[in-house]
């Protein structure tokens, strides 16, 4: 082409990034990797092809991780462990540093390997990616650093194991052992077998950066690697981030195991446009959500909700702007969209579109590549909620959309989904924005901006987008213990005091009722039965809950969803005058449970809860969150919301102690309740239902049932409008509770079998996390 | 020799006849300062020119410039010399050697009183001249006085006028002074095309400039421009985005095409193909033409230059190189 030519046509021609620094780290290793265990490379088998997307070429063999590859790698970890636990912050922090040093060094070379392996633009990786991941070590490195300060009542958990996808090898991995090794943890991390290149090539930094041997272990292969790490006993927790399919079978594979669980999944994430939005900068938004990394990304903004008055003006924008991307080669500079990462998800692609009618679909009339995999950039318009394009991931470039006429709709339409990963609102009306990010079920909000990430902003789902959050200081929760053991002995299956020889009622009936949406009914099943004091003589007779007891509990709690939006303040002085008026009958309890345990430290106990009252009502206006200090002009806050409805079996031991901690922690964060409380002493959950009733708790907020644990277990635990279930009962109930919520990912929060400390003053962190979502909510702002 | 510019689809366009003010269309226009800024921030990365094409984009950027002094020290001899640079922007020999066609600068711009000397200096070159205009930079002279200084500028020869707006007029948001006064000037231009300099960097918001942009195209200018170069922030290319966005708005409406001049600040090459780029994604390649693009720069004609050389020899060259403007 000639410069006349040039002149002519002011194309942009080629701009290719050099990639023979990668070439030659790829043949240093004549091309075949093994794993990387013990601080050192082994050799492997079952080498399989890793391939160039975009040139459908192979890049290098990767070997197939085994059982014993992955025992090895386990108890490297297991050894390594106590050590680095031991080391000082400040000596971890200097090895997390190195790495961060190290990432940046050497930049260039992650980004060409990366893009190479993964097919996405090389300006993402070198701009995004790689940045990312760098901050990522950084901001953890001084996280090692504060540990001792910032959380001297925490530990390592121990040995993590850790399962990243093929959408940000790197970035994924960063997101992954940064915080894991700040912590103290050591890890076995298995990168998606799709991309395992960068991964291999981090294990080159970690020796240079003097990471201890076993620390840090890398073994690669496909899913049947990963469930070996996930079954492995000596793994204490797992990490995973890929689709929320295999994340419900991580969840029923680590049921009742005792492993601690983060789930990071998929997501159909709103894209919301109001009629007053810099539509422009919309659709230059949209760009970003649906077009980053050729859509393979878990909160793309991949449903465009547009208000009804500016639709068309908006579509022809983004078509307009969907003819400007540029398609091909993902090593020119100058591309936005390079190769989907494998035929097999090309094909998926391409099949969930064609169920359309072509009419409603725009593709723009980009020239793509003959060879490799390429789709695209793509809009559906006009879909209703029904369609299955509105409901499920894509996982490709494919933008779907629908209209709304009012900000309550557009409400309705983002949290009408199973996921709740993320969302963007574009409006140039503060009081829209703000007031609908506290209404969006998503773990991140983004106004007036989409798909901003940062280490210290916490990143995570809602629903079966998962459980957990990367980033920011609750990031680190997943990678802590308390030092306390928070729970002592074994719990003994509970002894239900009976004698055949005292069927005697007592002076007057005391047949307690079930307590439903603030009103007492009676059991549906219509079922009964006696409960007795620790000497076996009859108290009365209780309840035997069934699961529609528990749907009509789950309504009342529905009906009650006001209450999660009510001011701390209100409900810590709820919460007082439920202290104050378990005080004016403290006697009473005090007399009931002595009968039940045929002790005399019953008033000890009720004081106990009284004091526990308190607490919580003085955290109700004070778990609030906090502001992070993300990289842009602006805000990022982190924000408590209350997780919704939570079922709790409720602990047999301490049996008004329990129930009070659990009924205060989950109001005073905004919850709803639903406990089915203690098999043991029923009498005293039932009577608290006059105090609840006599202290201006609103009905539905709090729902008590009586009856088996090991029956309702299920019912409360499938029950898709139940979002948390804790379980403290001394029945075995666990693995049924955890393998239950998987059916919709809810959290849990389950005891093992073991009993709560009930009395130590200092769990309330894990309450108040066990009660509350993090939202992440980033609000870019300036005018000038 | 027949230079480039005259290849280009020069004056082929119908010229804006403005339309009636229409308020509602004003105050609908939207700019998000932050996120107009991180486009503005990724653009760069996100288009990379290399080689033949950074050697043919840069000469495109030479045949839009508005080569321009704005000096009170100026004198016939000096507008002459720029007048000279305009005619042959790229020494002969660099142009042989880069195998290019002969090209020459959009336009000449000066105050009033040199208009006689450009527009003498520039005859039978097909260079425009272009005066800025209307109590330039400030545009506080009294109302009659700036009209009479676009007619007298008309009458010593100007092809173009650069006018400046009144911008207490944006800040006290009275578009309705501020499309009269547009209509006003663009109606003693007559037929020298105007350009509409809106002083961006004074105009308090993005906001602002994108309404103060679709004002003036209402009322009737061909050109939008960012900045006198004499405001403390002149071109930049969050503005860039909105103004270019405004006129796609205002061409998807009304079919007009206008064009647009960043001026001030802009001396780098690097940053002459950032601003191609920006046009190109989106305003598309008609609007690469000086009928539809100028910069307004002095130094940046320099900086093209030693790029140019750099492309022939491989080796990075030196002002002393290269015939001052």
């Amino acid at each position: 082409m000639t410069i006349k030519d040039i002149l002519e046509t002011m194309d942009y021609g080629k701009a290719p990034e050099n990639v023979e620094e990668s070439i030659s780290w790829l043949d240093q290793h004549n091309r075949k990797f093994g794993h990387f265990i013990d601080g050192s490379f082994c050799k492997g088998s079952g080498h399989f092809e890793s391939l160039n997307p975009a040139t459908n070429e192979a890049l290098a063999l990767i070997a197939q991780g085994s059982e014993s590859i992955v025992n090895r790698a386990v108890s490297a970890a297991k050894m390594a462990q106590p050590a680095w636990e031991s080391l000082d912050g400040h000596e971890r922090a200097r090895r997390l540093y190195a790495l961060a040093r190290l990432l940046q060094k050497n930049s260039r070379l992650f980004a060409t390997l990366e893009t190479m392996e993964n097919g996405k633009p090389i300006r993402e990786s070198r701009d995004i990616d790689i940045p990312l991941a760098q901050r990522h070590f950084y901001y953890h490195a001084g996280m090692a650093q504060l540990m001792a300060e910032k959380m001297p009542d925490k530990k390592a958990i121990g040995v993590c194991g850790q399962i990243i996808p093929w959408n940000f090898p790197l970035l994924m991995l960063s997101w992954k052992i940064a915080p894991a090794l700040a912590m103290g943890n050591t890890v076995v991390l298995k990168p998606a077998e799709f991309t395992s290149l960068t991964a291999l090539l981090f294990c080159e930094m970690c020796q240079q950066a003097g990471i201890p041997k076993g620390v840090v272990n890398i073994i690669t292969g496909d899913g049947a690697v990963g469930e070996m790490i996930v079954k492995h006993s000596d793994v204490d927790k797992i990490a995973f981030t890929g689709s929320t399919d295999v994340g419900k079978k991580i969840r029923q594979a680590t049921a009742g195991t005792g492993k601690s669980l983060t789930l990071e999944l998929g997501g159909k994430s709103p894209f919301i446009v109001f009629d007053d939005a810099d539509l422009d900068s919309a659709v230059e938004g949209l760009v970003d959500a649906i077009w980053f990394n050729q859509g393979q990304v878990c909160c793309a903004g991949s449903r465009l909700l547009v208000q009804e008055g500016v639709s068309e003006r908006l579509y022809s924008k983004v078509k307009a702007r969907m003819q400007k991307l540029r398609i091909g080669d993902p090593l020119d500079k100058s591309i936005d969209m390079g190769a989907i990462v494998d035929q097999v998800q090309l094909d998926s692609i391409d099949q969930m579109v064609r169920e359309n009618a072509p009419d409603t679909i725009f593709q723009s009339n980009t020239d793509l590549p003959t060879k490799g995999c390429y789709y695209p950039p793509t809009l559906i318009t006009d879909l209703e909620t029904s369609n299955p394009l509105m409901q499920n991931e894509i996982f490709g470039p494919v933008l779907v959309s629908t209209t709304f006429r009012t900000p309550a709709e557009a409400i309705q339409l983002a949290n009408n989904t199973r996921y709740g990963l993320a969302a963007s609102i574009w409006s140039e009306n503060i009081n829209l924005c703000l007031g609908l990010a506290p209404k969006i079920k998503a773990g991140v909000i983004w106004i007036n901006g989409t798909n901003m990430f940062d280490a210290s902003a916490g990143f995570g789902g809602f629903r079966e987008s998962g459980f957990g959050r990367e980033g920011g200081w609750e990031g680190l929760v997943p990678y802590t213990k308390p030092k306390l053991e928070p729970t002592s002995g074994k719990l003994a299956p509970i002894n239900l005091a009976s004698s055949e020889s005292s069927k005697i009622a007592p002076a007057l009936d005391r047949t307690a009722k079930l307590y439903i949406g603030g009103k007492q009914s009676r059991p549906d099943g219509g079922y009964y039965k006696p409960t007795y004091d620790f000497k076996g003589s009859l108290l009365g007779q209780i309840p035997v809950a069934n699961r529609k007891d528990v749907r009509n509990a789950v309504e009342a709690a529905q009906k009650a969803a006001n209450w999660s939006t009510t001011s701390g303040h209100l409900r810590a002085q709820i919460l007082y005058y439920l202290a104050e008026n378990l005080s004016a009958r403290s006697a009473e309890f005090a007399e009931k449970l002595d009968a039940y345990s045929g002790q005399n430290n019953g008033l000890v106990e009720v004081e106990e809860s009284i004091k526990r009252i308190f607490n919580f009502a003085a955290w109700s206006d004070k778990h609030d969150g906090d502001v992070r200090n993300v990289p842009i002009r602006g805000l990022a806050l982190s924000v408590n919301e209350p997780v919704g409805t939570i079922g709790v079996f409720c602990s047999d031991g301490f049996s008004l102690l329990g129930l009070v901690s659990t009924i205060a922690a989950g109001l005073s964060m905004g919850n709803r309740m639903i406990l089915i409380c203690s098999e043991a002493a029923p009498l005293i959950a039932t009577d608290f239902y006059q105090i609840l009733d006599t202290s201006d708790v609103p009905a539905g907020v709090v729902n008590i049932l009586t009856g088996s644990h090991a029956d309702l277990a299920k019912p409360v635990s499938t029950h898709m409008d139940i979002d948390a279930v804790w379980c403290f009962s001394s029945t075995d109930i666990s693995k049924l509770v955890e393998s239950s919520a998987a059916f919709n990912l809810k959290r849990t929060w389950v005891n093992y079998g073991r009993e709560k400390n009930w009395q130590k003053n200092d769990d309330f962190q894990s309450f108040l996390s066990a009660a509350t979502e993090t939202k992440t909510i980033w609000i870019p702002f300036g005018e000038g | 020799m027949t230079s480039l510019n005259a290849n280009l689809k020069t004056n082929t366009l119908k010229r804006n006849p403005g339309l009636p003010l229409d308020l509602d269309w004003v105050m609908s226009s939207q700019a998000n300062t932050s996120a107009i800024e991180r486009r503005a921030n990724s653009l760069a990365a996100r288009r990379s020119v290399k080689k033949d094409h950074q050697t043919g984009w840069l000469l495109r950027a030479i045949s839009c410039i508005d080569l321009t002094t704005l000096s009170g020290d100026d004198t016939a001899s000096r507008v002459k010399r720029l007048c000279e640079k305009a005619k042959q922007p790229v020494s002969r020999n660099l142009l042989l050697a880069l195998d290019a066609p002969q090209i020459s600068t959009a336009a000449v711009c000066v105050y009033h009183d040199m208009v006689k000397t450009a527009a003498q200096a520039l005859a039978g070159s097909g260079i425009p001249v272009a005066a800025v205009s209307t109590g330039f930079p400030a545009g506080l002279t009294p109302f009659n006085l700036r009209i009479a200084e676009i007619e007298a500028s008309v009458t010593a020869g100007a092809n173009e006028i650069d006018i400046v707006i009144s911008r207490r007029h944006v800040l006290t948001q009275d578009w309705k002074a501020l499309y009269e006064e547009m209509r006003c000037f663009r109606s003693a231009c007559g037929d020298a095309h105007v350009k509409a300099i809106l002083a961006t960097g004074e105009l308090g918001s993005l906001r602002n400039v994108a309404r103060a942009s679709m004002v003036c195209m209402m009322a009737g200018a061909d050109f939008i421009k960012t900045s006198t170069g004499k405001e403390s922030v002149n071109a930049t290319l969050p503005v860039s985005l909105v103004m270019v966005r405004a006129i796609r708005d205002y061409y998807e409406r009304t079919g007009i095409s206008i064009g647009y001049k960043p001026a001030g600040g802009i001396s780098k090459a690097k940053e002459a193909l950032t601003y191609l780029s920006l046009i190109k994604e989106e305003l598309g390649n008609r609007w690469l033409e000086p009928d539809l693009f100028r910069f307004g720069a002095s130094s940046l004609l320099n900086d093209i230059e030693r790029q140019l050389e750099h492309q022939t020899t491989g080796a990075y060259s030196a002002n002393y190189r290269h015939p001052i403007a």
